[in-house]
């Protein structure tokens, strides 16, 4: 394994975070502090942070709703996620768009998209950008597997191919279009060869796995300057339903169990232990790094104002 | 002056922009060696080169998706939508993304894109290639929308459209583009969000939008013969909507007639409507609010019947006539 020390632990720092910011966020929606809906990606950490991970700052992304993973993974605040989260003014998008739609330009986020493949097309007009400015940078796409199934997915698959666009699109394959397994929405089982049809490269591996995740991301990023758009299938695991009102009604506990015992963070964790890279002291006080982060994003959130009232109209055009 | 079609307004425009900003290019379906499915594209593949003129394939929710991320990381983007129909093709794009992008993510961004697509009937095209849709776009709050009736507003218009900061549809009048105008030399921007009054008048204020200006003008000298004065104001553009111009005439004539090609329920005709009677206009108003809109059906192929569900000349003139008769008014007790 070539990758740096300090970048495991930055892996492992950003998955623990996640967890927690997941976590604590799960439990002030129980305590009813939240106004809306939110779409957890625990179990699926290791796909958002080990691509973001791999990118530079002046790589883009594009983010799907269930994305802190990402977000966390491209360097947004957590105090500032966090007070989107609860709606507030200080919050990314200054309360407007909540944790569906968080986005921060400064760190090279085009922000996440409610709509189900709506991300990818705009995605592609940011690669688009990039070459025609003939910037080195890439951008990241990222969508479920639900998405696959979109005509904006196809759509955008295509004309990047075409035009040869430095795109890397990114499927984060859990298994389930909201309560649909895979099985049941399409006819193949390995995403990644829709690639074919485009004319491009596809590949699957396992999205638990963050050191593959984080190497694959590093060749993909260096075949997409090259060749143009790539497929990356990540295959992963929800814990939590579809959003906050799921019942889950339509998996088994055990099929959940069975996943969980493949669960990215003891995996990482197993690995550091195994291959000396940390010690089991240093990975407890980065986890217990990661939960005094997110405490005190929950802090900065709790203590922030709500948006005017008389400002609503602020943003609905650019003057 | 000198004249041009309003193609090729249109083309001097987009021609204009590019020369002056690298950062404005120009994307859609068979607009490079076809020169666009009107013709409003020719030439400029030659000059610009197939880099900012893009040929795409025929995937309009790629097209429109693919300007909205090039506008929001900082190109200005202009996108032809072959005909205005096909927006519905695309509609994720413009309604949930391009109008959205701004106020759903807190200001981080703004989408400097335009939609350039020929708008309405009167080619023989039928259901699906001759609608007029614009009202759909007005009650989406994040887009401007605008209907240039003329060749100079055609070119002024498209300019400060591109350099406009927001998504702007851009609603050609397909039956105007080879009407010729005069249009200045050089650029020239035309503000979004006033009117123009195209005829004085003092009798019956006309509010209209688009190629129904031509008629109503026409229906306007056809009455003035017979001593009735109209006013006809062309809104230009319909989001934002010129109130001040809709209400003043209103007041002035204290009749009104609203037109427009596009179907009459749920049309821009009831907002006019309504704008006026929910302003000082009221209480100046000599006889109802008259809405003269297309009839509640698709455009139909065959050419008789394609010219019954849009409003006609003559079909103006005679609303003009009812609205300008004495009776027309409000019953007196």
């Amino acid at each position: 394994m070539g990758i740096p020390a300090a970048k495991l632990k930055e892996l492992f720092l950003k998955m623990s975070q996640t967890r927690h910011f997941e976590e604590t966020a799960a439990r002030l929606f129980t305590e009813g502090k939240v106004h809306g809906t939110a779409h957890f990606c625990i179990g699926e950490e290791a796909t958002g942070v080990g691509v973001c991970s791999a990118l530079a700052p002046e790589d883009l992304i594009a983010q799907t709703h269930r994305g802190h993973n990402q977000a966390i993974g491209k360097g947004m605040r957590l105090d500032r996620m966090m007070a989107e989260f609860l709606g507030k003014e200080t919050g990314y998008c200054h309360g407007r768009g909540g944790c569906m739609h968080i986005a921060d330009s400064s760190v090279g986020s085009l922000g996440a998209n409610g709509i189900v493949g709506g991300g990818i097309p705009i995605a592609v007009g940011a690669a688009f950008a990039q070459q025609y400015r003939k910037l080195d940078a890439i951008t990241v796409c990222f969508f479920g597997d639900g998405a696959t199934n979109e005509g904006a997915f196809h759509e955008a698959l295509n004309l990047a191919s075409v035009w040869k666009l430095p795109i890397l699109f990114v499927c984060v394959n859990n298994y389930y279009a909201m309560s649909t397994p895979l099985n049941r929405h399409m006819n193949i089982s390995d995403i990644a060869v829709r690639a074919q049809s485009y004319g491009i490269r596809g590949k699957s591996l396992d999205g638990n796995d963050v050191i593959s995740v984080y190497e694959a991301t590093l060749e993909a990023k260096e075949y997409v300057r090259r060749e143009g758009p790539m497929l990356l299938v990540l295959n992963t695991y929800r814990y939590m339903g579809h959003s906050k009102s799921d019942p889950q009604n339509y998996r088994t506990k055990e099929e959940v169990e069975s996943w969980k015992k493949r669960d990215p963070l003891v995996l990482f964790r197993d690995r550091l232990l195994r291959d000396g890279i940390c010690s089991a002291e240093e990975l407890d006080a980065l986890d217990g790094q990661a939960l005094r982060d997110v405490a005190a994003a929950v802090e900065y959130a709790e203590s922030s104002p709500e948006p005017r009232t008389d400002e609503v109209l602020r943003d609905v055009l650019a003057e | 002056m000198r004249e041009l079609t309003y193609a090729e307004a249109i083309r001097e425009a987009l021609s204009e922009e590019m020369r002056r900003d690298d950062s404005v290019v120009f994307l859609g379906e068979d607009i490079g060696v076809y020169g666009g499915a009107f013709g409003v594209s020719r030439g400029m593949l030659e000059e610009f080169g197939p880099v900012r003129v893009r040929d795409t394939p025929i995937s309009e929710t790629a097209i429109v998706g693919c300007g909205v991320g090039a506008a929001m990381s900082g190109l200005r983007p202009v996108v032809e939508i072959m005909f205005s129909d096909f927006v519905a093709v695309a509609m994720d794009q413009i309604v949930n993304q391009a109008a959205k992008a701004r106020f759903q993510f807190g200001g981080q961004f703004s989408v400097p894109m335009v939609i350039r697509t020929p708008s309405g009937s009167g080619t023989g095209a039928a259901e699906q290639h001759s609608q007029s849709l614009e009202a759909w776009f007005v009650h989406t709050p994040g887009i401007k929308v605008v209907t240039p009736s003329t060749p100079a507003d055609a070119k002024g218009m498209l300019t400060t459209a591109i350099r406009d900061p927001n998504p702007v549809l851009f609603l050609e009048q397909k039956l105007l583009y080879r009407v010729k105008g005069e249009v200045p030399e050089g650029e020239y921007t035309i503000p979004f969000g006033k009117a123009s009054v195209r005829r004085e008048g003092r009798d019956v204020a006309v509010i209209t939008y688009g190629r129904m200006v031509q008629r109503c003008l026409e229906a306007a000298d056809a009455v003035a013969r017979e001593g009735i004065e109209a006013e006809v104001v062309d809104l230009r553009s319909l989001a934002p909507l010129d109130r001040d111009a809709i209400v003043a005439s209103a007041k002035k004539c204290g009749r009104v007639l609203i037109v427009h090609e596009a179907c009459t329920t749920g049309g821009v005709g009831g907002e006019i409507a309504a704008i006026i009677a929910d302003s000082e206009a009221f209480f100046w108003l000599d006889a109802p609010i008259r809405r003269l809109g297309g009839l509640d059906s698709p455009i139909p192929y065959n050419r008789t019947l394609e010219d019954t569900v849009v409003p006609r000349t003559a079909g103006i003139a005679d609303a003009l006539r009812g609205l300008a008769r004495k009776g027309a008014s409000w019953p007196r007790a």
